[in-house]
């Protein structure tokens, strides 16, 4: 007898042929662009649709347009094709066994780089492991990011993370965690620190769909609409947790961005994939939390077009070419054609420029290997374990780190 | 960034007073301490804030924050929704952000849905940012029973955290050492877990239910100087002197010791622990290798329980200089139960059968 319970599941596996002309995509332009300070319940619309600038010939289009200048389009361009020829020579790196672990964003450049030229520089971001797009765009040195990929004796986090776990203060990217949504909530409370000192800055912070199941999703929409901290809250539907689909999120009963409605925050529907819109929608956020207004639930709605990470295999759970089929193409291409059809670039100028960035990694992991790998070494010293648990280390760590080094007759 | 703005000096406070003048001194519950701690380190630090359930209009459900809203405004003492785990990250960010925030948990019975943020995210910060980030905050909790609060009222989880590096774990057994250990946590870099025995708000209790409640009007502690003093974290105290054996113990478990030490007429060598971790094994192990005996005290269950922590501790301290097992006297390994409250937690009796076992072996 058949379960009553509902079972969601992927709409394709392995050796099916994907079909996505389910998907409902309103046409580019479309959506009333509503004040800032608009209520959740005015707006309410806003979460069911899906908000797009690009049209099917490449224009901008409609009322969200943020009528950028080619030279910030063409910014961000460079930046979107920079993470990802990042994320490919990374990823060849550790398939030689250069690095332990690595973890592309190929297909979400726009949600990071997009979303991080939308605010301001002292704007502090709560990342994700897949919006390294963040630190590019801030201008992060990747040679600083090579380095922590390979725990090498340049390693700024000397050594203490995983691969792709970046933190730069400076740049006010605050240290991945790898437990998942914990920043979530925490973005929250530095938000309510910046209204406490009546600063202007705002918080911003990433989860995928799949981490929108955890408490700490909800304690952030929660303590967010309670304080009406300054914040842009969020999540990236890539359609994929690993091998579970957002649909055993609940992304198949309401979208993730109508979250915010029950609690009294507005939610935006975005094409991730589309850079103007994300653009728009990020920037209509952050003038509502820097005006008063409060928190922001964004869903970029876009396609994980990697694997999770060089630990996974999605052969194993999805068709290999889904993201061909995916309804809302590349974000890096629908830039260029964008700004192909404005006649502020062509494919030369992007072989070009593709090239000139391809040397620039070249160059740098160069730099980066001479510092040591892995395997081969050199790492951070052992005894900087030590350092860094407490402001001062107390005894019991110091008497650990003189048994690590031998110097101590009870060493074992 | 992440400077955290300290706009007065605090260490201009540690001057002590001129000779012949004794700061001045009132008589304060354990409730009346912590409040006052919390007074002072409002006004004296404009990046404090205080939060938690119930704590802003309200007071508190034990009254620790009474008055403090209405004193220090709305902002800087306010209600939270029932969240613990949200209490805690929103402490994390602000921390982050220049604050100095002290949460309460309502109960320590009520702090798992927050383990994830204290013991992944807080202890961690630092550690993982190599120094980038860290977050000052002080989570206090009511915790122990006593109070027939059945199993979601009692609980001692003190080793859960003391487990956890990148965590100072403390709890007081008085009101002047509650107040100047609070004052200290606030004031620390590193994240703080302070329990407050429960049992002991109102006044000290030596584990005889059947003795009427005493204030801390009459006790030595429960004298508390009325401004910013501070006790240092990692500092056990010799609460009273002796030499035929050792008693560690912390929190509620201190004055049942002295009152089952007192009750067999042994001179026992009590030692209030205070702070968990980092752990001041110095002052521990100086006692014990000069009696040669020990008794460890605690409310919690026993198995992975922090007694375990300190006999082995002392035990690879003190092997050679010891003349009897070391003795754990521990709340069972059972949930706390209400109805068998007495049978459950280690009062005099089980004290003293274990003083007398090591003073015999």
């Amino acid at each position: 007898m058949a379960s009553r319970l509902h079972i969601p599941t992927a709409p394709y596996r392995p050796g099916e042929q994907p079909d996505f002309s389910t998907i409902k995509l309103p046409k580019a332009g479309e959506l009333a662009r509503p004040d800032e300070l608009v209520a959740a319940n005015e707006c309410s619309e806003l979460p069911f649709n899906l908000l797009r600038v690009l049209d099917d010939n490449h224009q901008a289009t409609g009322p969200w347009d943020p009528q950028l200048p080619a030279a910030v389009l063409l910014d961000g361009l460079r930046y979107m094709l920079l993470t990802r020829l990042y994320d490919e020579r990374m990823l060849r790196m550790q398939r030689q066994g250069k690095m332990s672990f690595y973890l592309k964003c190929t297909g979400e450049e726009a949600v990071s780089v997009a979303q991080c030229m939308a605010v301001n520089d002292g704007d502090m971001l709560f990342p994700t492991y897949r919006q390294q797009g963040l630190l590019i765009t801030r201008g992060y040195p990747l040679l600083d990011m090579m380095c922590q990929c390979l725990s090498n004796a340049g390693d700024k986090l000397q050594g203490r993370q995983l691969p792709v776990m970046y933190s730069s203060d400076v740049h006010k990217f605050f240290s991945i965690s790898g437990n998942l949504g914990t920043q979530f909530s925490q973005a929250v409370g530095w938000a309510m620190a910046a209204e406490y000192r009546k600063t202007n800055d705002i918080a911003v912070a990433w989860v995928g769909e799949g981490t929108s199941a955890e408490a700490d999703f909800h304690y952030a929409l929660t303590f967010s609409s309670v304080y009406r901290a300054p914040v842009i809250l969020n999540v990236v539907n890539n359609q994929w947790a690993i091998s579970t689909h957002q649909n055993v999120a609940g992304g198949d009963q309401n979208p993730f961005a109508a979250r915010g409605i029950g609690y009294g925050i507005p939610g935006l529907r975005v094409d991730g994939n589309d850079f103007l819109a994300t653009y728009a929608a990020t920037r209509w956020a952050a003038q509502r939390a820097r005006t008063g207004g409060g928190p922001t639930l964004i869903e970029l709605y876009t396609y994980r077009a990697a694997p999770h990470s060089t630990s996974d295999d999605p052969a194993k759970y999805r068709p290999t070419d889904e993201w061909e089929h995916w309804p809302l193409g590349d974000p890096v291409e629908r830039l260029k054609q964008h700004l192909v059809a404005l006649d502020e670039w062509s494919e030369t100028d992007h072989e070009r420029m593709r090239e000139e960035l391809e040397d620039t990694v070249s160059t740098i992991w160069k730099e980066a290997v001479s510092l040591g790998t892995l395997n081969e070494g050199p790492h951070p010293p052992d005894a900087a374990m030590f350092e860094h648990v407490y402001k001062e280390m107390p005894s019991h760590l110091v008497e650990q780190r003189r048994q690590l080094e031998g110097r101590d007759e009870r060493s074992n | 960034m992440n400077a955290v703005i300290n706009l007065q000096d605090d260490r201009s406070e540690r001057r002590t007073a001129p000779e012949g003048l004794r700061p001045e001194t009132g008589s304060m519950s354990m409730i009346q301490a912590l409040n006052s701690a919390m007074d002072v380190m409002l006004e004296k630090d404009p990046n404090v804030v205080i939060f938690g359930e119930d704590v802003g209009y309200f007071g508190g459900v034990f009254r620790c924050t009474e008055g403090l809203q209405q004193k220090h405004g709305e902002d800087r003492v306010f209600d939270t929704p029932i969240a613990e785990g949200g209490i805690v990250a929103t402490a994390i960010g602000m921390g982050v952000n220049g604050l100095r925030p002290v949460v309460e948990i309502q109960f320590a019975d009520y702090i798992y849905p927050a383990f994830d943020q204290i013991a992944s995210e807080l202890a961690r910060l630092r550690y993982r940012s190599a120094g980038q980030f860290w977050s000052p905050v002080t989570i206090r909790t009511p915790c122990g029973g006593g109070i027939r609060g059945g199993q979601t009222h009692s609980q001692t989880p003190e080793a859960l955290f003391a487990h956890v590096c990148g965590l100072k774990t403390v709890m007081p057994s008085n009101p002047y050492d509650a107040k100047g250990l609070l004052i200290s946590a606030i004031e620390d870099d590193d994240p703080v877990i302070f329990f407050e025995p429960k049992r002991l708000y109102n006044g000290p209790f030596d584990g005889d239910p059947d003795k009427p409640a005493v204030s801390w009007d009459n006790h030595e502690k429960g004298q508390v100087p009325v401004g910013h003093y501070r006790v240092a974290l990692g500092k056990a105290e010799t609460v009273r002197a002796g030499n035929d054996l050792t008693i560690l113990a912390y929190g509620t478990m201190v004055h049942v010791a002295l009152a089952a030490a007192a009750r067999e007429g042994i001179d026992a060598e009590v030692i209030d622990v205070r702070t968990l971790a980092p752990l001041d094994i110095d002052t521990l192990c100086e006692s014990v290798c000069r009696t040669g005996r020990c008794v460890i005290v605690h409310e919690a269950t026993r198995h992975c329980g922090y007694g375990a922590e300190l006999s082995a501790q002392v035990q690879e301290h003190c092997f050679w200089n010891l003349e009897a097992p070391i003795e754990r006297v521990t709340g069972w390994d059972t949930p706390y139960p209400h109805a068998q409250e007495w049978a459950y937690f280690p009062g005099q009796a089980r004290v003293a059968k274990a003083l007398r076992r090591t003073l015999d072996a």
